[in-house]
């Protein structure tokens, strides 16, 4: 953990960190929501925000808000949503990060799992390395290279259709941002998926209401959302995109084997934690000054 | 280039009520100087390539000149077969404006290099393809083409600032921009990567090695009977681009020699390697694929090395 991130804590340098505690119990952990609680899910999501600050100013980088937006669904993913015990089986499930450009939030995640070192995580973004601003299929762990959005969902489709056939229970979960439902291809599969009845794929929609270049409702307006993808012949719903209880209990109830796909519609705010980026199309793209870093820290960890 | 791009753009635009701007979601701080100044002809279509393609090759169908602006990748890949069933098809006025030629995006990665942009573009008739190689240079390569009245791809960088020595913005559509002469090799380049090309033929002459450097800002039509000129001149080449080695201003040189039954050796500077999913800077990546300054000029010494064709 860099100094900033352990400077303002009590016990200083030689103190067991966050990241150090979640790896060891995370990784110890069965399948499918273990605890009986959702703290350690909220745990996870604090980590992933400070190591989505932490990695992004390390390497001066942006998407900052972009990956804030959706720490609480990939917590909520992987402390207990999705069967991930061991990255090398077979029939885990899936998870298609088809918003690719947050994979600095799937990176922290990944780290917390035990999955990526940390010395892996320390070259985001670096000459040479795998972790660069979009997910790279070749990292332990991630199935499918994303970054051109409205890709994801098509393999996602594909993905649930070839477990089915396979005679395989894994689910494959598809992550999307709202701006990337602009895109023709995610209707196209959306239409394949609801006639073929793929149960197994669970969409999450990461509804933070802004894009690249403006908000969602001056640009292209999705509403009603859940409406439209109910019209397509999914099982649709609402959640709050920042409750990791109440996404664990959504994806707890889901029938993975019958009816329809599912999509859970996550209302959430872009750059969540960060009050000077919340909401604000800018932290799309700028990297954090020095200053702006360290209010970003405390807030986050002051909100736990 | 693409803040250039729009600026011109803007202005040209104050004169002809039939230029309109539309967006894929993108142009963050580059778009605006447009989009202020013309609200009612600047549209953000979304996240939606081939969309924004179709409502083009409509708009120009009733008389307006559409240009329709993302990351190449984005604008020439995706809504490719639109680009050929839409404005090629039906010889209309849409211009595709993509932004950062291959590693222009470094860290973002693959989905992020066009790096068969200008190959694919090139393919299709009656499609005008130009990358210029400075922001001077794309001033008045807008200005020399905007009413045009077939269909034109522009591949358009992100550096605003590096001047190609010797171009001073010269730009003639079909036509080919001598920037230095020389009389050992011949050097082509294109696009951003032009600058670098001239830096390596500078330092190639403090080792004694005289480079021509041609700039080929127009890819089609192609400067047949330019490039003829000058390959004939030389008994080796060397073309210099920021894309795969296939399909771009390489193979025009190939081409051209071929047809032409000139006697030059020609060497092709450019990407060969698919993605092997590395990330890193845009100078990083450029180096690992021979195409820093430093790597053109081994190539452009082992070009030399090899000599010319024998009979
Ligand atoms: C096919 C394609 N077009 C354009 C882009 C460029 N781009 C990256 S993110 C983005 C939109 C951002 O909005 P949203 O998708 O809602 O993500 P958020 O910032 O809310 O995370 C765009 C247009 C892209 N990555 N892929
Ligand atoms: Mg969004």
């Amino acid at each position: 953990m860099s100094e900033a991130l352990t400077a303002g804590k009590a016990g200083g340098e030689a103190s067991v960190t966050d990241s150090d505690v979640l790896s060891a119990s995370i990784s110890l952990q069965p399948i499918r929501r273990p605890w009986g609680s959702i703290a350690p899910a909220r745990l996870a999501a604090l980590q992933i925000r400070l190591t989505i600050l932490e990695q992004a100013k390390r390497a001066g980088v942006g998407h900052v808000g972009s990956a804030l937006s959706v720490a609480d669904i990939i917590a909520a993913l992987y402390a207990g949503g999705m069967d991930v015990a061991d990255p090398d089986a077979p029939n885990r499930d899936r998870l298609v990060l088809s918003k690719g450009h947050a994979a600095l939030a799937l990176y922290a995640a990944l780290h917390q799992r035990g999955w990526l070192t940390r010395e892996e995580l320390d070259t985001y973004c670096g000459d040479g390395s795998l972790l660069g601003v979009h997910p790279e299929h070749r990292l332990r762990g991630i199935d499918f290279s994303t970054g051109s959005l409205g890709h994801g969902l098509a393999m996602g489709a594909g993905a649930a259709l070839a477990a089915r056939l396979q005679g395989s229970s894994r689910r494959v979960f598809v992550l999307l941002s709202d701006g990337e439902c602009n895109e023709g291809s995610v209707w196209e599969s959306a239409m394949f998926a609801a006639h073929q009845e793929l149960s197994n794929l669970i969409v999450l929609i990461d509804m933070n209401g802004q894009q690249a270049l403006g908000y969602t409702r001056h640009v292209l307006d999705l509403e009603p959302m859940d409406r439209r993808w109910d019209a397509f012949g999914w099982d649709a719903q609402v959640v709050d995109g920042h409750d990791v209880g109440a996404m664990l209990d959504a994806i707890d109830r889901l029938d993975p084997v019958t009816g329809p796909p599912h999509v859970l519609v996550a209302r959430t705010t872009f750059g969540r934690g960060v009050s000077f980026m919340e909401n604000q199309i800018r932290w799309h793209y700028f990297p954090m000054s020095d200053q702006e870093y360290e209010r970003a820290v405390d807030e986050v960890r002051a909100a736990e | 280039m693409r803040r250039a791009f729009v600026q011109e753009l803007a202005e040209i635009a104050e004169r002809d009520a039939r230029i309109l701007l539309i967006t894929g979601d993108l142009g963050f701080s580059v778009v605006e100087p447009f989009a202020d100044r013309h609200p009612d002809r600047f549209f953000n279509a979304g996240v939606a390539e081939q969309n924004m393609v179709g409502l083009a090759t409509g708009l120009a169908e009733s008389g307006f000149i559409p240009f329709v602006y993302s990351i190449a990748t984005f604008a020439a890949l995706r809504p490719y077969e639109f680009v050929r069933n839409g404005p090629v098809l039906h010889q209309l006025p849409v211009r595709i404006v993509g932004t950062g030629g291959a590693f222009d995006y470094g860290t973002a990665g693959p989905t992020h290099h066009a790096l068969e942009d200008v190959g694919i573009m090139r393919m299709q008739p009656g499609l005008a393809v130009i990358c210029p190689a400075d922001a001077q240079q794309t001033t008045s390569a807008l200005h020399a083409t905007w009413d045009l009245p077939g269909p034109i791809y522009f591949r358009v960088g992100k550096d605003e600032t590096t001047c190609v020595a010797g171009l001073d913005g010269r730009f003639r559509l079909g036509g080919a921009e001598l920037v230095r002469d020389g009389t050992d090799l011949l050097l082509l380049t294109t696009g951003s990567i032009a600058a670098d090309t001239v830096a390596a033929a500078e330092a190639l002459a403090g080792e004694g090695v005289s480079c021509a450097v041609l700039v080929v800002a127009t890819l089609n039509p192609p400067p047949v009977e330019e490039l003829e000129g000058a390959l004939a001149r030389f008994p080796v080449a060397v073309s210099v681009e920021s894309h795969y080695v296939t399909g771009g201003l390489g193979s025009l040189a190939a081409e051209v020699i071929a047809e032409a039954g000139l006697r030059c050796r020609l060497s092709r500077c450019g990407v060969r390697r698919g993605s092997e999913g590395i990330s890193g800077s845009e100078g990083w990546l450029a180096a690992q694929h021979g195409l820093s300054v430093e790597g053109l000029m081994s190539s452009a010494r082992e070009a030399l090395a090899q000599g010319c064709l024998t009979s």
